[in-house]
């Protein structure tokens, strides 16, 4: 129950300060460079997620899309 | 949380969604002058807009790091040198931090239109650019006609009709 | 499952929504890489290849190529994972469309050795708002996988659901937030079928549940510096994510990097991260007395690691690089060092724990 409101309270938040922010398009300078990029060099990331993924409990919620594989 | 408490938060935000939307600021109304300005160009002359009354005008902002706005440019030349002699003016403000960097590029894609240097944002807050690139034409008599979003394949064409229309007035 | 009904109506309605600021594809570019990682007496290496190209002004394409060629001695093959596993290949391809402020992402993956096959196919949307400022993303893939084994005529299947959600958001200027939510649905065949579980110290088959539902939530923050003659100089960024399954594992994920241009041509990434997690509620390194479920895999025990890591990038200078328009040579380090709290090595009876080097040497290439 608690993560369900924790997820829409950061939704609905997220969503009310894209109105707010208030950065014009021609002050998008920093934000279009590669070192704001999420994921810079998709295959560097994709191996780097993928040798975690194979090693940790973990999985999900990353910069990159996995697929599956028989790596237990 | 109730699956009422989730549609109530999700009413909620719709509302604020609809309230942000409709007081965000525009450009300049269509019909309206022009507002005026000058700014430093790539010959190192100032350029006035007011200088050009009794042309045709196209302003087109751009930056360096605006994908959209490279494709669009060489396109715009060739309007530009097409139309130039009937009496139309491409004035391109680049918004660049660094104008050096819209020097370097706006040679690296062939462009003889005049280049004026905004750095400060000064021009781009006053016409409240929401789109990059945004493109305004105005007619001979200083007047806000047609005002241009962004940049797809084909909008080339319609930039051609409405200078061509507004050539003839 | 009812937010994610939720999710879809949000999303077709925000679809609907007019705005003013396009999306755009992603960049063409090519990456051809060769990876290797050392540690705990296994070795991994191969090529991978990634090639993206846009046709026309609305669609990208892309392909990739991946492979492991994997050599190992280690404590986990030697009580049963996995000893005849030595080639893993995988193939990707992605279409990419730009509808007006949204990009449409079709995927499909599909990974062969000899004893596992897993074909992915998922299908993502990302959606601009309030003039690109807000980006909001849902995506759904599904898996099905063949489980073999080399010595036996043994084969079961496995069958995956992702759902993901994630929104990203322009605060400042220089700063970006990311959200992410993932669920995970697995049902069929989940172990490993190599590995062997321990009953008071002899081996015996491990004994799975027959699904696994997981979810992970993270945050991601990036702050962009400027400095003389670039928009920005400098990048920090942090991320943290909780994952929690029905398994009984919960985990921490905490990441920390710092990007930095030096001169025209250098860029050097510096990178840690730690992880932790609690083990599954049927793990054990020795069973006392028989159980329903028993596992015996160090990935779902309690353990934690630290990684310090650093990427290099020199850009090749124009005159080098034939038509392309930017490229840059890139060479990657990181140490990751794992210790386990309830996982013992088989070879000398202690809690296990080591150290892995993880190398990557890639050409990137745009066009």
């Amino acid at each position: 129950m608690t993560r369900t409101c924790l997820i829409t309270t950061l939704l609905c938040a997220a969503v009310l300060l894209g109105g707010c922010t208030g950065v014009k398009s021609y002050e998008r300078e920093m934000l279009a460079d590669p070192l704001m990029s999420f994921s810079r060099d998709p295959v560097s990331d994709m191996y780097i997620d993928h040798v975690y993924d194979v090693r940790e409990g973990a999985r999900g919620a990353t910069t990159t899309q996995g697929g599956g594989c028989g790596c237990n | 949380m109730s699956l009422r408490n989730v549609h109530k938060t999700a009413v909620f935000t719709l509302a604020m969604l609809i309230a942000t939307v409709a007081s965000q600021a525009a450009m300049p109304a269509i019909g309206s002058a022009a507002p005026d300005f000058t700014l430093k160009s790539g010959t190192g002359k100032n350029l006035k807009l007011s200088e050009h009354r009794g042309e045709v005008v196209m302003i087109n902002f751009w930056a360096t790091w605006c994908g959209p706005c490279r494709q669009e440019m060489p396109l715009l030349n060739r309007i530009h040198e097409k139309y130039r002699k009937a009496g139309f003016t491409l004035l391109g403000v680049n918004i660049d931090d660094n104008s050096a960097n819209a020097l370097a590029m706006a040679k690296k894609l062939g462009v003889t239109f005049p280049i004026l240097f905004d750095a400060e944002k000064r021009i781009s807050r006053l016409y409240d650019v929401d789109g990059m690139p945004s493109t305004v034409l105005i007619d001979r008599d200083g007047k806000v006609r047609y005002i241009h979003r962004g940049y797809r394949a084909g909008y080339e064409d319609l930039y051609e009709m409405q200078i061509r229309e507004l050539l003839k007035q | 499952m009812r937010y994610g009904v939720c999710a879809v109506c949000a999303l077709a309605g925000l679809l609907a929504w007019p705005t003013v600021q396009a999306a755009v594809l992603p960049e063409d570019r090519t990456d051809l890489m060769y990876h290797q990682y050392s540690g705990g007496n296994v070795t991994v290496t191969g090529p991978a290849l990634l090639v993206r190209k846009s046709a026309g002004d609305t669609v990208s394409v892309s392909g990739r190529y991946y492979m492991d060629s994997v050599s190992s001695a280690s404590p986990d093959v030697v009580s049963g994972g996995s000893p005849y596993r030595d080639k893993r290949e995988e193939f990707g391809l992605g279409v990419d469309v730009l509808h007006g402020s949204s990009l449409i992402t079709a995927f499909l993956s599909s990974s062969r050795e000899n004893d596992y096959l897993a074909d992915t196919y998922g299908l993502n949307v990302a959606h601009e708002l309030f003039d690109g400022l807000t980006t909001i993303n849902l995506g759904y893939s599904q898996g099905r996988d063949v489980v073999q084994r080399v010595d036996t005529s043994f084969e079961a299947g496995v069958s995956r659901y992702n759902i993901r959600l994630g929104l990203s958001q322009v605060l400042s200027k220089s700063l970006l937030l990311g959200l992410s939510y993932e669920g995970i649905s697995e049902d069929g065949f989940l172990r490993n079928p190599y590995r062997s579980a321990r009953i008071l110290g002899a081996f015996s088959e491990e004994i799975y549940p027959g699904t696994r539902d997981s979810q992970a939530v993270s945050i991601r923050l990036i702050k962009g510096y400027a400095s003389d003659g670039r928009p920005v100089g400098s990048s920090l960024r942090g991320e943290y994510r909780y994952f929690r399954d029905n398994w009984g594992i919960r985990s921490d994920t905490l990441g920390l990097a710092y990007q930095q241009h030096f001169g025209p041509r250098w860029l050097a990434e510096f990178r840690y991260r730690y992880y932790q997690q609690s083990a599954a509620l049927f793990y054990s390194d020795n069973f006392l007395t028989e159980m329903t479920y028993m596992a015996r895999d160090k990935e779902l025990s309690t353990f934690h690691s630290h990684t310090i890591g650093m990427k290099w990038s020199w850009a090749i200078p124009k005159q080098n690089i034939l038509f392309f328009e930017r490229a840059s040579l890139n060479f990657a380090h990181d140490y990751v060092f794992f210790s386990y709290d309830d996982y013992t090595n088989v070879f000398t009876g202690q809690l296990y724990s080591f150290g892995a080097n993880v190398l990557q040497l890639f050409i990137s290439a745009w066009y």
